[in-house]
């Protein structure tokens, strides 16, 4: 499974922040490779880099310097709307705080992506209702987050990512809000979608029993890759 | 698509029912202000275009004294020599283009029947006096020629006098004292109502002029001559050959000004008209100021609205949203804002006007135009002022956007 082609290259890739003296490297000279296909966990503590790298991984930030390719393709160098259009096709998001739109139901938070494609009305009603049947949330479609557990509020933000097929899933720490059981249900939920669907996901966790899960864990520390293991299968 | 948006702008405005409410205040009050004054100023124009042709259309009034001027009331000297008999025959003989020609000369005069007594204005004049005026009898016939020639003691008179004399009753043949000579009703004239100054146009009794002259003013003198084009002259044609006739009648050398005054009923019917018109779109334009006010209100609330939901903007950007979806759909949002908001005071714009209409009995003409014009402009307020805050959503950073609390 893990023997796909590089999916997103990092090549001395530099972010930075402020100027002169108080000039900050979030990301010093990154490189990194992920293929296609792999389930990676990105761990560090806050202020390694690991979440200024996601940014750059899900094309929401771009590098100070370096090159960041995603899918063969210059995704640093895109203007705004060029990176929009990259998040739309080929990036699923899911967020901690699971981030569904208040007082609208599971059905149209899961629609919003393909709106945004210019799905029609119709066919977004079916491809919402397939992903939540994926997410196993048939028959809570209308129901708005506030309704919802926050299990079930992020089983409709992973509906929401992977309603578009995309390429890539961006979690940034999917389970922090959550208890162990909910923790481990998301988590197999995850697997199952890198297993079943072929489904490359890059991960952010500071959790070391959430990492497990993954293939492959890249660890951050002070804007470097301070280390990068394959994970032993455990399930 | 758009479709879409405005489903999720009209539910975003739902959301906050009372703010949304008191951001369309503005638009409202000054839609409403607008429209009413439109419409009320139209209604008046109409009401005084038609106050002045229940005077006469296409009518020349000759009034002894010199034009009236800027200066003194009615711009009359003191020593005038007034219209005689022998100008109203020199313009009956030769001018031409004139539909009717008549004399009459005026005076408000006490009139009584049996124990009942009514001060009104009683004029002396000819048969083609109806005609001249535009004026109908309801009943009864005009003055004959040798009732008009002799003086004979007959007259018409207007609906106020029938009621304050005969109630509902039929007048006709009826005598009443007209000062201190008596005179036989034989018709009754058409209401005219009121004038726009608030005169009573039917509280008039008409007599024959010899009759008049003899037995209430006393005198051989004619006050004005009404004079009605025809259909194919304008009266700006006819005045100057009426000038020519009447200061050869009355021997005016051509070194010496003219010393009677015509005027044209035509052009102050238009100036008068123009007049309203200009007052209606300067008190307009003070309520449109009030609409600009409105759409700061917009601008205003379409702010909060973008800083109270910046973490949506955020989500939708990092799902795939591009600039333009953000900025279509705050447009949209306070495009739609505005808009309700000019629907509602079109509404009530027009109810006001309605109201005006039937308290100062002007006519009720709202304008297709004036509606539309306000849709269209309360859609353009929102879109100008919600622009700035849209882009400014728009424009949000995901990452910081999402961070947002």
């Amino acid at each position: 499974m893990a023997a796909g082609a590089a999916l997103i290259t990092f090549d001395k890739v530099w972010k930075s922040y402020g100027q002169g003296e108080a000039k900050v490297h979030a990301l010093a000279g990154v490189d990194l490779a992920i293929r296609r296909g792999e389930f990676v966990a990105i761990m560090g503590p806050s202020g390694s880099g690991k979440s200024t790298a996601m940014n750059i991984i899900g094309c929401l930030d771009t590098p100070t310097a370096g090159t960041y390719s995603f899918m063969g393709v210059d995704a640093g160098r895109l203007d705004r709307n060029r990176r929009a259009i990259l998040r739309n096709l080929y990036v699923g998001f899911v967020f901690q705080g699971y981030n569904l739109l208040a007082r609208t139901t599971a059905a149209e938070n899961v629609e919003l992506p393909l709106i945004y494609r210019g799905v029609a009305a119709r066919d977004r009603r079916d491809l919402a209702m397939q992903a939540l049947a994926e997410v196993g949330l048939v028959g809570r479609e209308h129901h708005t987050p506030a309704e919802l557990s926050g299990g079930q509020q992020q089983r409709v933000a992973i509906a929401r990512a992977i309603v578009t097929k995309p390429t890539l899933l961006v979690a940034d720490e999917p389970t922090g809000n959550l208890d162990t059981a909910r923790t481990h249900e998301i988590m197999e939920l995850l697997t199952r979608l890198n297993r079943e669907l072929g489904l490359t996901i890059a991960m952010v966790t500071h959790e070391a029993d959430v990492a497990e899960y993954a293939e492959r864990t890249i660890g951050f520390l002070d804007g470097h890759v301070a280390s990068d293991t394959m994970n032993m299968e455990t399930a | 698509m758009i479709w879409e948006t405005v489903r999720l702008s009209l539910r975003s405005i739902r959301r906050n029912v009372l703010r949304s409410f008191l951001t369309l205040l503005g638009i409202v009050i000054g839609v409403a202000a607008v429209i009413a004054m439109l419409t009320i100023g139209s209604g008046t124009t109409q009401k005084v275009k038609a106050d002045i042709s229940k005077l006469g259309s296409n009518l020349l009034v000759v009034r002894a004294g010199r034009p009236a001027g800027p200066g003194g009331p009615g711009g009359l000297d003191q020593a005038v020599r007034p219209l005689a008999e022998k100008d109203l025959a020199a313009l009956v003989a030769h001018l031409s283009g004139a539909r009717a020609i008549s004399p009459a000369s005026q005076k408000q005069v006490r009139v009584i029947f049996g124990t009942e007594s009514l001060t009104s204005g009683v004029t002396g004049t000819d048969s083609a006096y109806l005609d001249a005026r535009d004026w109908k009898l309801v009943s009864g016939r005009p003055f004959s020629d040798s009732e008009t020639r002799s003086g004979t003691g007959v007259c018409l008179i207007g609906e106020t006098v029938r009621q304050q004399f005969f109630g509902a009753g039929d007048p006709e043949g009826e005598i009443i004292r007209v000062n201190r000579t008596s005179c036989k009703i034989i018709g009754l004239l058409e209401p005219k109502g009121y004038t726009g100054f608030g005169q009573d146009q039917d509280n008039v009794v008409l007599m024959p002029l010899h009759a008049y002259q003899r037995r209430i003013a006393g005198n051989r003198d004619i006050d004005n001559i009404y004079i009605a084009a025809d259909d194919r002259t304008p009266t700006s044609e006819l005045q100057p050959r009426v000038e020519d006739i009447l200061r050869d009648a009355r021997r005016i050398t051509p070194d010496r000004e003219s010393d009677f005054g015509i005027r044209d009923m035509t052009q102050i019917a238009d100036a008068m008209a123009s007049a309203t018109t200009t007052m209606t779109g300067m008190l307009g334009a003070v309520a449109g100021v009030s609409l600009l006010v409105g759409g700061i209100g917009i601008m205003n609330i379409m702010l909060v609205s973008v800083t109270e939901r910046t973490r949506e903007i955020g989500i939708r950007l990092a799902i795939g949203a591009h600039e333009k979806h953000i900025l279509i759909q705050f447009l949209v949002e306070a495009t739609v804002l505005s808009l309700l908001g000019g629907i509602i005071g079109i509404l009530i714009g027009l109810a006001l006007a309605g109201l005006a209409s039937a308290t100062l009995t002007i006519p009720f003409t709202p304008s297709p135009a004036v509606i539309l014009l306000a849709v269209g402009f309360s859609a353009l307020i929102g879109m100008v002022f919600g622009f700035f805050p849209a882009l400014r959503g728009a424009r949000l950073d995901p990452i910081d956007a999402l961070r947002h609390e």
